[in-house]
């Protein structure tokens, strides 16, 4: 059987394809969750409470400072000896997510703090109690700052999820080894894979272009009824 | 007069010995002021003498360490729960416009009355519209903030406080961002909304505008009313020294 007929069979071939299944279900489910938890540290350290800080600032410390790899296998080896024991699955998903959302709170920080404090005193002044200058004021500004870069996180996610295969999940990886192991057809078994993957990243690449787009040029539709004057104005930022 | 609280009629905010401290600075040292009901005051001093805290204290932005501050005969000092009910009353104008840049300048302007006070979107449109005529922008209520200059920005942010229907408008140097050539057009719609009985307080440096709208103009030093008088009186120079060599000063350039 030649190189490309049997590279063809892997990408098809059922355990491929679920291998492929559990890489992109580790990323969504991982990143998510590393959304949620971000969320909760950005929002901590807003919060002025000194506990909080510091569970904060040793957490963002832990898990900045570990690998994954270490992170990943601290979560299913370790934690059962103190009585909490998780499937590989959800191993690999606490460790990739409470790593993620390190991250993604610094993300969230920076969208956050996007929003003058002008603004936040002009909407207070305005009657606005706090929650509604969050949602109407703070939030739609932060978006267009965090969503973007939340894009690339998926990227990373997805090369990422790869080091679960360490507990044995049956992801692409692990599924590419364990083909090729048995017949050492290496190059087919990873250039499967690797469709998967390049598929994966491109189709992610491509919908956080359109992302980006969206953040930077929603308000273009408005731009068609501008007066002239008012468009030379604003040259500068157009041109930009 | 000094230190007993005594409510005036006419007032509609009485500041009785206010104190506020920044760490270690006291930046109003024992201020008492009343706002009377329709008029305008004007206060002007140096900068960093607490003109702009003090006005900051009306509407709660800052909570005071000692004294009283009455609302229509009614206490509001205090940080408590319900100081947006007090913003409802007291709006403000800041010197960087500080518009909503993600929203129109109509949707600035109808956001707080719609979220806040539960207007439905239509009659905030129709209010928005007739008060972007009022600060004589019709036709921009599309544009973003940044499409807007900033004297086009300032009087929107104008019109946005005004929709609230607050009784009284805090301007804390509205004119201060501005070049020159605006300051006029802002300036304008403030002299014409406190000519209509608006009760405002003005923060500003423009001595012209003081003496053409202000009943009273208020001198304000390293966190001391120094001098509060009726506008003659004030540009007459029937005043204290201090006030005297800032009115010089600031005359001169
Ligand atoms: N949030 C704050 N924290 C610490 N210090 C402050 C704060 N706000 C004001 N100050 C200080 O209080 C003093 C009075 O400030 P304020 O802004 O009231 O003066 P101002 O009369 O409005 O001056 P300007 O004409 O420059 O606006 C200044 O020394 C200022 O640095
Ligand atoms: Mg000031």
């Amino acid at each position: 059987m030649d190189a490309l007929d049997l590279t063809l069979e892997y990408i098809t071939s059922d355990i491929f394809f679920r291998g492929a299944q559990m890489t992109l279900l580790l990323t969504i489910i991982s990143v998510f969750f590393g959304i949620v938890v971000g969320l909760i540290i950005a929002v901590c350290q807003e919060i002025n409470n000194k506990a909080l800080n510091y569970i904060v600032v040793i957490y963002l410390w832990f898990f900045r400072g570990t690998p994954v790899l270490f992170q990943i296998i601290f979560v299913y080896n370790v934690l059962p000896q103190f009585g909490i024991e998780l499937s590989s699955f959800s191993s690999g998903v606490v460790a990739l997510a409470l790593n993620e959302g390190a991250y993604i709170a610094e993300i969230m920080r920076a969208g956050l703090q996007s929003v003058g404090k002008g603004q936040r005193t002009a909407a207070t002044a305005l009657a606005m109690r706090e929650w509604q200058v969050m949602r109407y004021i703070v939030l739609p500004q932060a978006l267009r700052v965090i969503i973007p870069p939340i894009g690339n996180q998926f990227i990373g996610m997805l090369k990422l999820s790869a080091l679960v295969s360490v507990v044995a999940v049956e992801e692409l990886l692990l599924v590419a080894n364990q083909a090729a192991s048995s017949n050492f057809r290496y190059l087919e078994a990873l250039m499967a894979a690797g469709v998967y993957y390049l598929a994966f990243t491109t189709v992610f690449m491509f919908i956080q272009r359109h992302i980006e787009i969206w953040a930077k040029g929603s308000r273009k539709r408005d731009l068609a009824n501008v007066d002239v004057d008012t468009l030379n104005s604003t040259e500068h930022m157009e041109t930009r | 007069m000094e230190n007993d609280i005594k409510t005036s009629p006419d007032a509609i905010i009485e500041a009785h010995q206010i104190r506020k401290s920044f760490g270690p600075l006291e930046v109003l040292k024992g201020v008492s002021l009343n706002v009377d009901q329709s008029k305008t005051i004007v206060i002007v001093g140096p900068s960093g003498s607490g003109k702009s805290t003090l006005i900051r204290c009306f509407n709660l932005l800052e909570i005071i360490n000692a004294g009283t501050i009455l609302f229509e005969g009614k206490a509001i000092s205090g940080d408590d729960k319900d100081a947006w009910k007090t913003r409802l009353d007291i709006g403000m104008v800041f010197q960087n416009f500080e518009l909503f840049p993600h929203l129109t300048a109509l949707e600035n302007i109808t956001l707080a009355p719609k979220i806040v006070k539960g207007i439905s979107r239509d009659e905030a449109n129709e209010k928005g519209i007739k008060l972007l005529e009022k600060v004589r922008i019709p036709e921009k209520e599309n544009s973003f903030p940044d499409q807007l200059s900033g004297g086009q920005q300032q009087r929107v942010a104008i019109a946005r406080t005004l929709a609230m229907e607050p009784k009284v408008m805090l301007y804390d140097e509205p004119t201060s961002a501005l070049d020159p050539e605006m300051i006029k057009e802002v300036l304008d719609v403030i002299q014409q909304l406190s000519q209509e009985g608006t009760t405002s307080v003005v923060v500003t440096h423009e001595m012209g505008f003081a003496r053409r709208v202000a009943d009273r103009v208020v001198f304000m030093d390293h966190g001391e009313i120094v001098e509060n008088a009726p506008t003659d009186q004030f540009f007459s120079g029937d005043v204290s020294e201090r006030a005297k060599l800032f009115l010089e000063q600031i005359l001169s350039h």
